[in-house]
């Protein structure tokens, strides 16, 4: 890893709906997640073979993917940030 | 006002400020390398939320990543000292 084990910033997590349906507090999801890795991401999940143009599943597919790409995003900001404080209790 | 022959708390500050930005650039730049590995290690079609076996698997996928890192950190400086290369 880059750096090592450094200090998480308060900035690292992302506004955007939790599972539980809450927004948090923070930059909006735009500032941290990658469009063009959401892009990636979700195209791989949603799209089959490539038709002459995005069908509805696949349009909803993709809207869902987002979503839960941000949710995911969340969580494993709040695991790494976990992780780095208990290592730093340790040291 | 800066103290005479003592650091300019101006600069300290702007370091601080600094460092503080680079630790946050750092953390979302190691959160871009998990969620590139563990989305597509634990989600399958994307639905309307992330079950709690989906979230358990990211956040798992995060520790055991950082895990195997210093497995490797680790192993390697052995070798490489062994080896004297």
């Amino acid at each position: 890893m880059q750096g090592g084990l450094g200090t998480a910033g308060s900035g690292g997590g992302a506004r955007g709906r939790g599972s539980e349906g809450r927004t948090r507090a923070g930059p909006g999801p735009d500032a941290l997640c990658s469009p063009q890795r959401m892009t990636d991401k979700c195209f791989r999940k949603c799209v089959g073979k490539p038709g002459s143009s995005l069908d509805n599943s696949e349009q909803k597919c993709i809207a869902m993917c987002m979503d839960r790409y941000m949710d995911a995003w969340n969580t494993v900001s709040r695991a790494y940030n976990s992780r780095l404080q208990r290592e730093r209790a340790n040291m | 006002m800066a103290e005479p022959g003592g650091p300019d708390p101006a600069v300290s500050e702007l370091q601080r400020l600094v460092a503080a930005e680079q630790q946050r650039a750092q953390f979302t730049a190691q959160v871009h390398n998990f969620m590139d590995v563990c989305w597509d290690k634990c989600v399958d079609k994307p639905g309307s939320k992330l079950d709690s076996r989906t979230e358990g698997c990211l956040a798992s996928c995060v520790e055991r990543f950082i895990d195997t890192t210093l497995s490797i950190t680790n192993r390697f400086a052995q070798i490489v000292q062994k080896g004297g290369h």
